[in-house]
């Protein structure tokens, strides 16, 4: 993939806060990063190393004790506008059928807020279009809970990337699904990337998920969180669940899962 | 609803309320209970046929500052809950005089408010008002607070205000709770306008009891009693209608 110039950089970024407790904790330190226009990271970790925060910076829900994040140049200052995020639990509003849950961004991000009521019919088809690429064409009528977990996860991503967004933030949305449906829906995302090409960062403990979706894989430390290892994954697209137990495949699993190991101990 | 499930739903209350009846009249008969004591309830019954043309205006006086004392609840309850929901300062700082205000029993406030409004209406809606404030308050708060951290990061990072946060996620997820205490509260409105009624009202099915014992028509007063309870039931009955078809989402 060609680096042009960086879509999200992290500079030297740092995040403390006071615990409940009343301790300092460290959640990041000294983190670097830059993630090049529809690029696809994943970022792989023992769990509590601060994944989630890096999301959350990204996204201007919080700010940095030190350091700087920028989205396209520009230092982030506040909740971002053109982001899509999704998560482990994929939070969708019982009240508003699937298709009403795809189209929440639509009715609350600028510009297309203020065009919701003339162009509905045109936001609508959108939503539609998008449940048919993530298989669930015929539910689009069906409140959450008619629906299985997988099939809430993939609503869950449509709301995420109904508005377009440049930038899509993924927390572990796979971790809480069983292993067919989760592979099931690698597929899905994989091919939700190539038609977008959005930039994507993925926080994930699953280092196959990790191989199997991302251009570039980091892994990161426990606390206090730094990004210890960086991996260019070399395989041709669109993967394949096949191409997992090729050795290609198997080797970068293999060498992250040794990266891993040694931050642990 | 198919008639023959409603004809389904319905049985059980009405049995039941049937079996207390019979049961409260045949317990009257006997241990041959005085009249002036537990009227029978085929006596209050009787007593209520007899004196209607006079129970009903006291009873839609009772019903409606009820109903006035309830609508202010509503909305003052929705806000106040909708601010302390939302900021955890504003819920430290008003909750202990909330809890406050709750604890003073509303009898000992009707006094005061004959001394401030006189007798009439306005203390009967002011009772009613002030009793089924709390727990709309506190419902709507807890509705609203427990809305998941995630759901509020997706709707920030798209830009959402406040007041978007409110209308797509707090409002809504606050629904069921917010009927929840609406059947609470109707019926403790009921209680707080009676009870204003029995001391500071010249109208009203409390007034109405307390002319009735103070005539020793006992069976009148039971009469009363009953208008009230089947009036309770009535606006519970509407509200829980209500909520089934507005919040049904919440009740898979």
């Amino acid at each position: 993939m060609e680096r042009s110039q960086p879509c999200v950089a992290l500079r030297d970024v740092s995040l403390f806060y006071r615990g409940d407790d009343g301790r300092e904790v460290h959640a990041l330190e000294g983190v670097s990063l830059s993630i090049a226009q529809g690029e696809f990271v994943a970022i792989a970790g023992p769990s509590g190393c601060g994944k989630t925060t890096i999301l959350k910076l990204v996204a201007g829900l919080m700010p940095t004790t030190r350091g700087q994040v920028l989205i396209d140049g520009a230092p982030v200052r506040g909740p971002q506008k053109n982001v899509g995020m999704a998560f482990q639990n994929p939070t969708l509003l019982p009240w508003r059928s699937a298709l009403e849950n795809v189209l929440l961004p639509l009715e609350v991000v600028a510009p297309h807020r203020h065009h919701f009521r003339s162009r509905q019919r045109e936001y609508e088809a959108r939503a539609q279009e998008l449940l048919q690429l993530v298989g669930l064409d015929g539910f689009a009528n069906k409140p959450p809970y008619q629906l299985s977990g997988g099939m809430q996860q993939r609503v869950s991503l449509c709301r995420a990337l109904i508005h377009e967004p440049e930038i899509l933030l993924l927390d572990e949305p796979f971790a809480a699904l069983d292993a067919f449906t989760r592979e099931e829906l690698w597929g899905v995302l994989q091919s939700l990337w190539l038609a977008r090409r959005c930039t994507v960062i993925l926080v994930t403990h699953d280092l196959r998920e990790a191989v199997f979706l991302a251009n570039t894989v980091y892994v990161m430390s426990k606390r206090p969180g730094r990004l210890v290892h960086m991996t260019h994954i070399d395989l041709p697209r669109p993967r394949t669940l096949e191409q997992m137990f090729h050795t290609q495949f198997t080797d970068y699993v293999h060498e992250i899962y040794n990266r891993i190991g040694e931050v642990r101990v | 609803m198919k008639p023959n499930t409603l004809l389904r739903r319905a049985f059980p209350p009405a049995a039941a309320i049937a079996l207390f009846f019979l049961a409260w009249e045949l317990g009257c008969l006997a241990f041959n209970v005085d009249e002036f004591i537990l009227p029978r309830p085929s006596v209050a019954i009787a007593a209520y046929f007899q004196w209607q043309e006079a129970i009903w205006p006291n009873a839609l006086q009772t019903l409606f500052t009820t109903l006035v004392g309830l609508g202010l609840a509503i909305a003052a309850g929705t806000l106040i809950g909708a601010l302390i929901g939302y900021s955890a300062l504003l819920y430290d700082a008003l909750y202990p005089l909330l809890v406050a205000f709750n604890s003073i029993p509303k009898a000992a406030l009707v006094p005061v408010f004959v001394i401030w409004f006189g007798v009439g209406t306005l203390p009967a809606v002011l009772i009613a008002f002030l009793i089924s404030f709390f727990p709309i308050a506190v419902n709507v708060a807890t509705g609203i607070a427990t809305v998941e951290p995630e759901l509020r990061d997706v709707l920030r990072s798209l830009g959402a205000s406040k007041l978007d946060l409110f209308a797509k996620v707090g409002f809504p997820r606050a629904l069921p709770y917010f009927f929840a205490s609406l059947k609470v509260a109707v019926t403790l409105a009921f209680v707080g306008s009676v009870v204003a009624e029995l001391g500071a009202s010249n109208r009203g099915i409390g007034n109405m009891m307390v002319i009735a014992s103070s005539r020793f028509d006992v069976p009148l007063v039971f009469a009363g009693l009953i208008v009230v309870a089947l009036m309770g039931i009535a606006l519970y009955a509407a509200f829980a209608i209500l909520e089934r078809r507005v919040v049904a989402w919440a009740y898979r």
